[in-house]
């Protein structure tokens, strides 16, 4: 080991802890920390420059499998922990790991403001629609009628929709990807760090044990192209087997349709193109799912960087307050306002 | 004759040739004043402008600002009543007083609600303007006070300030309600004559305060001084006059007022300094604790970063985080905000980080009592997360005292590695005294250093001595590593489920803390004999009362001692035996019996509770009763 050496080509191995990894077999967490382990040294950000702050969940035991600087910290609350981190030191490059329970039922909070402030940093939140690691009841994000070891006779809750959550929070950036998808998945969490604000990334996870096959209705091959629809930046949604499906607006309400290039006179110009930084757009685009439509994968929004992130914002008053009032003396600070002095004796 | 010469004086200006002498006041040796108005008639500026005033005559002082927690509580009734009670005199003072020897008395619900409290003999000042039907009905009054036998044991001094002052502002050309709240700076102007208090500094600050509206400067101002002319000019009914409280001998010194919160405050920036950190505080708004958010926020160039998070458990995380990144991370709130914190404390505790929590107590349980003051979260504080959970705990016992009680929290966070608990309370929060300004630059510093040394690091390696692990952050190259909450294993950090590891790693968490009971001064007997009949153990803003009361008896000749704690947990290693040489132990706490169970329960010493829990302070007169009591059975 040899850790002080000068900063050479990083490699997958640099991001790979000796911690034996402790997921059930066939976990969809596998292939997200393996994306992951693939991607980062294309970032060129050092091991040490590189932080991962769970909560509390299957997905939450991530950190201790990356060789960086990890945070294995209490339910829901690793955006707080973050917020600090990054707030303490803006170098660092921030990734939150979190799951539909920690970051939406006990940490909903917590995720809220971390994407209304937009720190610049990551989150990836791995949707599995159930609780795992308390032994599969019913989560946030599982659909109606689930029939859990808490909800004998199904739930009655309606889901939530992570995507849409995040974008109604103020998040900046929002993308999707499913855990085993090795192209998709890259190319989100690529897009995310390079975002200069809070990058959101939502991954459906299949938990083979408490909820196998939740995303089966999109993620399956043999429904694959008929199902999903990878969102390009100034593309035509186009999906399907033959690639000649696609969205459009339907005239004179705010709804989607789905239309078929070559009939009924539609061109590939009746087709919407997709531009991420329509933030209306994204919303109809979050809330689409089979079977009526194809749910949308990749970046679905991406506000153009132009808010400046919370770390900046909050330390740049703390540049400004030094720059106008010079570095601050304890002993002046005790000694502003009303004085006095009593003499010996007196 | 007198009301005459008033309104030539307002004509002119002060110093009419028909003011009155000041040889003729009468000496004072201490005095307690209340001021009590509705929320709205600015009591609590009054008391502090006269606080400040007093200061710079070079009184001793001590002063309990008393408020309802609502905001503008409904006009005239008892419970909008906001009280500032301020005791001064010409030797060094413990407490804000017992029972007011002036009260003033701003409508009729403040008379109402005070009167009981006001001595026999004591001067009343009304402001008979207030006394409407309606105010009267407000305040439960069936009969006017002023007109039957209520006041008949009081020295009063009716006086119709509402229209005093409407006149004195009249022209500013104020509307009637905006000139009507000039009102309190009319008031403070006649107890700043009475008591000889100049008025240049209120002056200052009114200049400052309203520097926009210059108009609303002058006409607080006019009422200021038409006010001070009054008590020059007015003819007063025998009895009543000009007083003057000389000068008490302090310490020689550089002296300024401060209030705990302000005092905490500027003691984590010292201790921060000390310690070679950033602060970062993560806080969310709380009463009585908020103005530390805000005076810490108002320091950005001393590199101190302030976070107003979404709740109490962000705040904290964000703490926390920030910490293990490098910084002092500091939380601050109040009991509420503890139980909700309770859990991320627990993280601190486990990943061995610094932290400074700062609780300023008030009344519980839940919301209970926010603007009153109790010391109910000492149980809290030591005792209260899951699991084996030991942190250091430590409690201020005057406003001054908390700049240092502060720093001290830094340095033990900093140097065993662990969440310190800073345990302050409304009374310390919002009380003011005079204090003889320190140098932090001849206070020794303890400066921390990250582990940076990659070889043979393991991020659970103690210090030998302090048993505090390695702190490295974040950034440095080689020392990547993982925690959280789950245990680690001895060294190495990773997670461990090893029975004979979980036994060993709470032993050291333990042992960590029961160390630092080596670090810290060994108690010492505040007053009275070192053996005897009866020690007196209090902890945090009893101290004054209890002082007090403990003087008092010895000066009667009763043996009685005061033990005053200031190291909570761990407590100093010669408590235990101290304790022991007295026949009986007293422990008067504002809490319904939490000291006298952690004493019992470490000690085995037959202490005695003595409770209040009124969301008031003792009354010297209360503890003074117990001492006998507990001395004749």
């Amino acid at each position: 080991m040899t850790p002080l050496d000068p900063p050479s080509k990083l490699t997958r191995k640099d991001f790979v802890s000796d911690q034996e990894v402790r997921w059930c077999p066939g976990c969809g967490d596998y292939a997200i920390l393996s994306a992951v382990q693939r991607t980062l040294p294309e970032f060129g950000v050092r091991p040490e420059k590189t932080v991962f702050i769970s909560g509390i969940g299957c997905s939450s035991r991530f950190p201790y499998y990356m060789n960086t600087y990890g945070f294995h910290t209490i339910h829901g609350r690793a955006p707080t922990l973050a917020t600090g981190v990054k707030l303490a030191n803006p170098d660092l490059d921030v990734w939150v790991i979190t799951g539909d329970g920690d970051g939406l039922s006990i940490g909903g909070n917590h995720l809220l403001h971390l994407l209304r402030r937009n720190l610049n940093l990551q989150v990836i939140l791995f949707n599995n629609r159930i609780y795992g690691l308390t032994k599969g009841q019913y989560s946030p994000t599982s659909l109606i009628g689930k029939r859990t070891p808490s909800t004998p006779m199904g739930s009655v809750d309606p889901p939530l929709t992570p995507a849409a959550f995040a974008l109604g929070c103020g998040g900046r950036f929002v993308a999707r990807a499913i855990d085993v998808d090795a192209k998709g998945l890259p190319i989100v969490l690529r897009r995310a760090h390079q975002y200069v604000g809070t990058g959101f990334i939502e991954a459906f996870q299949n938990c083979p044990v408490f909820n196998d096959g939740a995303f089966e209705h999109f993620t399956a091959k043999e429904v694959a192209a008929e199902t999903q629809l990878h969102l390009e930046h100034g593309k035509p949604m186009l999906f399907g087997a033959k690639g000649d499906r696609g969205l459009r607006l339907r005239p004179g309400v705010l709804e989607l349709e789905i239309v078929t290039v070559g009939e009924d006179g539609i061109t590939e110009a009746d087709v919407l193109v997709h531009d991420e930084t329509n933030r209306a757009m994204a919303f109809l685009l979050a809330s689409l799912e089979p079977p009526t439509f194809p749910i949308a994968l990749g970046v679905l929004y991406a506000a153009p960087s132009t808010a400046p992130t919370f770390e900046v914002a909050l330390l740049g008053q703390n540049a400004q307050a030094l720059a106008k009032q010079g570095a601050g003396d304890i002993d002046a600070l005790l000694r502003k306002g009303h004085t006095w002095e009593v003499s010996a004796g007196g | 004759m007198g009301a005459l010469a008033y309104e030539k004086a307002l004509e002119t200006g002060m110093d009419t040739p028909a003011a009155r002498q000041e040889t003729d006041r009468e000496a004072l040796d201490s005095v307690v004043i209340r001021f009590a108005g509705d929320s709205g008639d600015g009591m609590q500026l009054t008391g502090s402008q006269f606080t400040d005033s007093t200061a710079l005559m070079g009184n001793d002082l001590a002063t309990f600002p008393d408020f309802p927690a609502e905001i503008r509580a409904p006009a005239g009734t008892t419970f909008g009543v906001s009280g500032f009670q301020i005791h001064f005199a010409s030797y060094d003072i413990l407490t804000p007083g017992d029972a007011p020897d002036v009260l003033v008395a701003m409508n009729p619900a403040a008379l109402k609600v005070n009167l009981a409290d006001l001595k026999r003999g004591g001067l009343l000042v009304v402001n008979t303007g207030a006394f409407t039907p309606g105010n009267l009905k407000k305040a439960g009054y069936s009969n006017d006070p002023l007109e039957d036998s209520t006041l008949d044991a009081f020295r009063v001094l009716k006086i119709d300030i509402s229209k005093l002052t409407l006149q004195a502002v009249e022209p500013f050309d104020l509307g009637t309600k905006e000139a009507l709240r000039c009102k309190n700076m009319w008031t403070l102007g006649l107890m700043m004559w009475m008591f000889g208090r100049e008025r240049e500094s209120t002056v200052h600050w009114l200049r400052g305060k309203f520097a926009k509206s210059p108009v609303i400067a002058d006409a607080n101002i006019a009422a200021l001084n038409a006010g001070h002319i009054y008590g020059e000019t007015a003819e007063m009914p025998s009895g009543i006059g000009g007083y003057a409280v000389s000068k008490a001998s302090l310490a020689p010194g550089h002296y300024r007022n401060i209030n705990g919160n302000e005092a905490t405050s500027w003691g984590l920036v010292a201790g921060a300094q000390l310690a070679g950190l950033k602060i970062f505080l993560g806080s969310y708004p709380i009463t009585p604790a908020s103005t530390i958010l805000h005076t810490l926020s108002g320091l950005k160039n001393f590199g101190v970063v302030t976070f107003q998070a979404e709740d109490e458990i962000a705040a904290i995380g964000a703490a926390i985080g920030a910490s293990w990144a490098g910084s002092l991370g500091v939380t601050s709130t109040s009991g509420p905000g503890v139980a909700l914190k309770t859990e991320a404390l627990g993280l601190a505790v486990v990943t061995e980080l610094p932290l400074v929590l700062v609780d300023v107590q008030r009344g519980g349980p839940s919301t209970g009592l926010p603007t009153k003051t109790e010391q109910s979260d000492l149980l809290q504080a030591v005792y209260g997360r899951n699991g084996d959970c030991p942190l250091a705990v430590i409690a201020a016992a005057t406003p001054g005292e908390c700049f240092f009680m502060a720093i001290e929290a830094v340095r033990l966070a900093t140097k065993y590695m662990t969440p310190v608990i800073l345990l302050t309370d409304g009374a310390l929060a919002n009380g003011a005294e005079p204090w003889r300004i320190p140098n932090v630059s001849e206070i020794a510093p303890f400066p921390v250093t990250y582990r940076t040394d990659p070889e043979g690091f393991h991020p659970f390696h103690r210090d030998p001595e302090t048993l505090a692990r390695n702190w490295a952050i974040p950034g440095t190259p080689g020392l990547e590593h993982r925690i959280g909450g789950l245990e680690k294993a001895k060294n190495s950090g990773n997670i461990s489920y090893d029975p004979d590891n979980h036994h060993q790693m709470t032993k050291i968490r333990a042992a960590k803390i029961a160390g630092i009971a080596d670090d810290i001064p060994l108690q010492e007997v505040e007053a009275g004999p070192s053996e005897g009949e009866l020690v007196v153990v209090g902890w945090g803003s009893t101290y004054g009362s209890i002082a007090q009361a403990v003087r008092t008896s010895l000066r009667a000749g009763l043996s009685v001692a005061h033990v005053h704690v200031r190291y909570m947990s761990p407590m100093p290693r010669n408590l235990g035996e101290l304790l022991r040489r007295y026949k009986k132990v007293l422990v008067p706490e504002l809490n319904n019996g939490m000291l006298v169970k952690i004493l019992r329960g470490e000690y085995l010493v037959d202490a005695q509770a003595l409770g209040k829990i009124a969301g008031q302070p003792f009354k010297v007169a209360e503890l003074e009763a117990a001492i006998r009591t507990h001395l004749e059975r």
